[in-house]
């Protein structure tokens, strides 16, 4: 028996062609067939039905990620405003605060100088008039002694 | 020629000894029948298993089906390129099982034990039928492939860049269909001798390491084949500006 015999008419033999490949190539079409319905098919629907479903989801996450982030901004720049604003609100209260404490400080210094003049002029008035009448008095002595005094002689 | 001189049990291996089974005018190698359909039968029953409840969250076996169509999608995908790669994913997946299932059986399963009156079970694959076989299914497919995609435009390929190329283009048209061939026989083949002949020859651990090897090998040819067989199509398809 021939082992080698490329084509040959004997049988046998590594390259020894016959219908076994055409058969074999049925076999593979027929197989491809087989496996697409039985294997190829059902597990791409499984496996994209999945990817389809994560794609969806993460998307579905991204928006909602970039939706809350806006609100988060949104918020921010809420929070931002209202902090200003009520540190104005402070601010102006202080302000209103201290005009209010400065016009009653001034008010009350104003009254107090006010009747510290009074008492001052009022205090002058009297040492002035104790003073005229201390002189009166003086002269009405001095006179009375004098006069006593002449009198006497 | 030259293994006139050898004789044919070398080894107590058969080289070249066919089961023939006679059907009216035609002669069949019966061994590579008998060993693909027990090797398909198993990878349909395998994969009816683990398709038969398909869940959303994959289990056992579905898991592993899944991750063996990814790994199809992804190899005829970069090969074959977005646009058409889902027409032609089921026979690059189905090259690949075939091929794959093929090497692994012929190198795993034990099947000198099954006695043969003639010739013995082995891998379909070391049968240069199946190889030329699958390698004409792959031209068919190219020359389908580039047709219905681009028309009569698809001639244009063969002039692309100059039209020096002419001929080496159609060259390649017979080449590919014989690397390819020849490529899956002799690596198969070659590891099947290889193994046998350490068998023979020290019966114990040695061949193991080589017997490894074969797997290795085995599953690299089908990748090869597959890879290649996509990138023809590919090459077919693809539109030149």
């Amino acid at each position: 028996m021939l082992a080698f015999d490329f084509f040959g008419a004997t049988e046998g033999g590594l390259f020894d062609i016959n219908a076994t490949l055409p058969l074999m190539a049925i076999q593979v079409v027929a197989l491809t067939y087989i496996l697409n319905s039985l294997f190829f098919k059902p597990v791409g629907k499984v496996v994209e039905k999945r990817e389809k479903f994560v794609s969806n989801n993460l998307m579905e996450a991204k928006n909602k990620l970039s939706e809350v982030k806006k609100l988060e901004a949104d918020l921010l720049s809420q929070l931002q405003s209202a902090r200003s604003e009520a540190q104005k609100i402070v601010s102006e209260a202080e302000n209103e605060s201290d005009k209010l404490y400065k016009e009653a400080l001034e008010l009350a210094n104003n009254e107090a100088n006010a009747s510290k003049e009074k008492a001052r002029l009022e205090i002058e008035n009297q040492t002035s008039l104790a003073r005229e009448q201390l002189f009166k008095q003086a002269d009405d002595l001095s006179e009375l002694i004098v006069n006593r005094l002449i009198l006497e002689k | 020629m030259f293994f006139n001189s050898l004789p044919t049990n070398f080894a107590a291996l058969e080289v070249g000894q066919h089961l023939y089974w006679q059907i009216g005018n035609i002669r069949l190698h019966g061994q590579v029948f008998l060993t693909s359909w027990i090797l398909l039968g198993a990878l349909l029953v395998f994969i009816s298993l683990g398709t038969k409840k398909m869940e959303n969250d994959p289990k056992g076996l579905q898991n592993l089906l899944e991750f063996l169509w990814d790994y199809i999608r992804d190899l005829a995908r970069t090969q074959i390129g977005e646009k058409v790669y889902r027409d032609w994913m089921p026979f690059i997946g189905t090259l690949f099982l075939f091929v794959f299932v093929s090497n692994w059986g012929g190198a795993l399963i034990p099947w000198r034990l099954i006695k043969l009156p003639s010739g013995e079970l082995g891998a379909p694959t070391a049968d240069i039928n199946t190889t030329i076989a699958l390698a004409l299914l792959v031209s068919l497919s190219y020359f389908y492939a580039g047709l219905s995609n681009k028309g009569w435009r698809y001639f244009e390929y063969y002039v692309h860049p100059t039209p020096i190329m002419l001929p080496f283009k159609i060259l390649e048209d017979f080449t590919k269909p014989l690397s390819l061939s020849f490529r899956l026989f002799g690596n198969i083949l070659a590891d099947e001798l290889v193994v046998g002949v350490l068998v023979f020859l020290v019966p114990l651990v040695l061949p193991i390491p080589v017997m490894f090897l074969g797997l290795f090998t085995s599953a690299i040819q089908a990748l090869i084949f597959a890879t290649l067989a996509a990138y023809y199509i590919g090459e077919a398809v693809e539109e030149h500006h």
